[in-house]
């Protein structure tokens, strides 16, 4: 008996021990993870406090074959440095006072994605109410054709944008850009599956109350959905402001063209600049994402399950 | 407000009208919603179908499946949907396996879950336009990618300009995602019901039995969620592309949205709208049969 028992504690401690061991494995790979994940961040908020002449010379090589025609000095080597011979803002002094036309695309980009976001998630909220509200055969059939919209890449959609903004006359104006922007199925879809999550009973009680729609629809149902829309409107934010597709396609004219488009084309000369104008531009979804990250992850959290 | 309506009538009718009443307001809450996606998406989609049957917009004529057979035999879209389709075959189980894989990490025992949390999500929010440079710098010919390779014996490859560029993109693209792919499945394996597991572990079922038996069954409509995400994200990997190498990328690089981009440059209407019909279908099938599969699977386990 005594020997059973001593046989069992050695097997706990050992367990024990197995499960430390465990532990800190687990740890040292999601620490590399991180390091992978965090790297390129860290990198260009680094390198954006770097002299122009530091920067040409380790870097020099990859931006005078990617651009023709830019001088610039050209080492061998390509020395990617984590931290600055010297820190200096003189990068960000020029982006901000001296060449306005950055900060002239980054007004760009805000316009665009300001109205889009604030605009979708409006459209996108009463839209959802009315889906997750009563649900029908006609109801379902147009959901499903909203799925269909959503799960549909830009190389589809597209399409259809530019054939109506052609026929409309809005291509090439702001127009062709926020409408469909604002129109996008995504944000129904994901709020109507949070909705539909609210009981039955909630709202049902409230119209027995005699409470009519708007107001269940303000005071009951949107209350409920803070989170959801919150954390919607931060992804329908981070892809906006990340868009590519939409301004190559339907706006001809450069000018524009929101600064996500024009950092890519960023001349040679200036390639000193571009890590301070890609931090600014980090600047806003970074804050966002801090300040925003549980609503995020609690609103990615409820999307699960495509059938919900 | 409503209108008080005398309890007289009979309480079965008064319901049934304002029951009917509601619903009908109710499709009011979805009007601006439906007109605008009426508008830009779906009716479009109706001349887009008639555009791919039809010789060209100024004369008219039906040609059937003419442009369909066109564009299937164009050299350009047979590359760039080649190249588009092994992408996805390639990053879509990647990034279902190892956004998994996280998230099983981030339920085990480890310390600071929640800064690794964060570390892990942080790429969504970084735009591609910002990172575009570094990722330049890390896989140029002579950039650290590379010296790492040399380190460890390897020759030296052009990544961005070999057959090895799809291995570059599927890796931003991995670096993208994960995260978002890890709260879902850490979402959903928090609501792996208690009890599943205990009867599991008291029929003695080992750890791994537990989580590839037990949680991966119970998982199953989140990995179908999460491979659908995936794949309509995999088809944004164009502004990794373009953003890197431009309009004109090696050939491996080539994506159907370079081709749909050159179309419209040259305002080829029959060629893009045959072009959009034909993904419109694979996109639909692919997306069918990944539900197929699930429901196949999954069935037992739904509760």
């Amino acid at each position: 008996m005594s020997v059973q028992v001593s046989f069992t504690q050695k097997h706990k401690r050992q367990k024990k021990r197995f499960e430390n061991f465990k532990t800190v494995v687990v740890t040292i790979a999601a620490i590399i993870f991180a390091a992978i994940f965090l790297l390129p961040t860290i990198l260009t908020f680094t390198n954006s406090f770097m002299s122009a002449a530091e920067i040409s010379a380790n870097y020099g090589s990859v931006f005078a074959t990617t651009e023709k025609g830019g001088k610039v000095f050209i080492s061998k080597t390509v020395n990617l440095k984590f931290i600055p011979d010297m820190v200096t803002f003189n990068q960000y002094f020029t982006v901000l006072f001296k060449s306005p036309e950055y900060l002239f695309k980054f007004w760009n980009s805000v316009i665009y994605v300001g109205p889009i976001v604030v605009i979708q998630l409006l459209i996108a909220t009463l839209a959802s109410y009315g889906f997750a509200r009563y649900s029908g055969k006609l109801k379902n059939a147009i959901f499903f054709a909203y799925i269909i919209m959503m799960l549909m890449p830009y190389q589809v959609t597209l399409v259809p944008n530019f054939l109506v903004s052609r026929a409309i006359g809005i291509y090439g104006t702001r127009w062709a850009i926020w409408l469909p922007g604002m129109f996008s199925p995504f944000a129904v879809y994901l709020l109507t599956k949070f909705m539909k999550r609210i009981p039955t009973e909630v709202m049902e009680a409230a119209s027995i109350d005699g409470a009519n729609e708007w107001y269940i629809f303000s005071r009951v149902c949107m209350p409920l959905c803070k989170g959801g829309i919150a954390s919607i409107a931060i992804l329908v934010f981070f892809d906006y402001w990340n868009m590519v597709e939409q301004p190559l396609i339907l706006l001809p004219d450069a000018d524009m063209h929101p600064l996500s488009v024009f950092l890519s084309k960023i001349n040679a000369g200036e390639i000193s600049l571009a890590f301070a104008v890609a931090v600014i531009y980090l600047v806003p979804p970074l804050l966002i994402f801090l300040y925003g990250e549980d609503y995020l992850v609690e609103g990615i959290s409820y999307q699960g399950g495509i059938k919900g | 407000m409503l209108s008080r309506i005398p309890i007289k009538n009979g309480v079965k009718k008064v319901k049934l009208n304002s029951l009917q009443k509601r619903k009908l307001i109710s499709w009011l809450f979805l009007l601006p919603s439906f007109l605008g996606v009426m508008l830009f998406f779906v009716a479009p989609f109706g001349v887009v179908i008639y555009y791919s049957l039809i010789n060209n917009p100024i004369q008219k004529e039906f040609v059937g499946f003419a442009n369909y057979v066109n564009v299937w035999k164009n050299a350009a879209f047979q590359q760039a949907s080649h190249n588009t389709l092994v992408f996805s075959f390639l990053a879509v189980p990647l990034a279902v396996v190892l956004s998994l894989f996280l998230a099983a990490v981030m339920e085990s025992r480890i310390p600071f879950k929640s800064y690794f949390r964060t570390f892990f999500l942080s790429p969504l929010m970084v735009p591609t336009a910002s990172v575009v440079l570094i990722w330049q710098v890390m896989f140029h010919y002579n950039g650290i990618v590379n010296n790492f390779m040399m380190f460890f014996g390897k020759d030296k490859i052009d990544w961005l300009k070999s057959d090895k560029a799809a291995v570059v993109i599927i890796a931003l693209f991995l670096w993208k995602n994960l995260g978002y792919n890890m709260i879902l499945f850490m979402a959903a394996l928090a609501s792996v019901p208690k009890d599943l597991l205990e009867v599991a572990a008291l029929e003695s079922a080992n750890k791994w039995q537990v989580f590839w038996i037990v949680k991966v069954r119970y998982l199953s409509s989140t990995i179908l969620f999460v491979a659908i995400m995936s794949l309509i994200s995999s088809f944004k990997v164009f502004r990794e592309v373009y953003l890197m190498s431009g309009d004109y990328p090696y050939s491996t690089l080539y994506i159907l949205q370079h081709f749909m981009n050159n179309t419209f440059a040259s305002l080829d209407y029959q060629k893009l709208s045959s072009a959009a019909i034909i993904m419109f279908i694979v996109v639909t099938i692919l997306v069918y049969a990944m539900y197929a599969v699930e429901n196949f699977f999954g069935k037992d386990v739904e509760g």
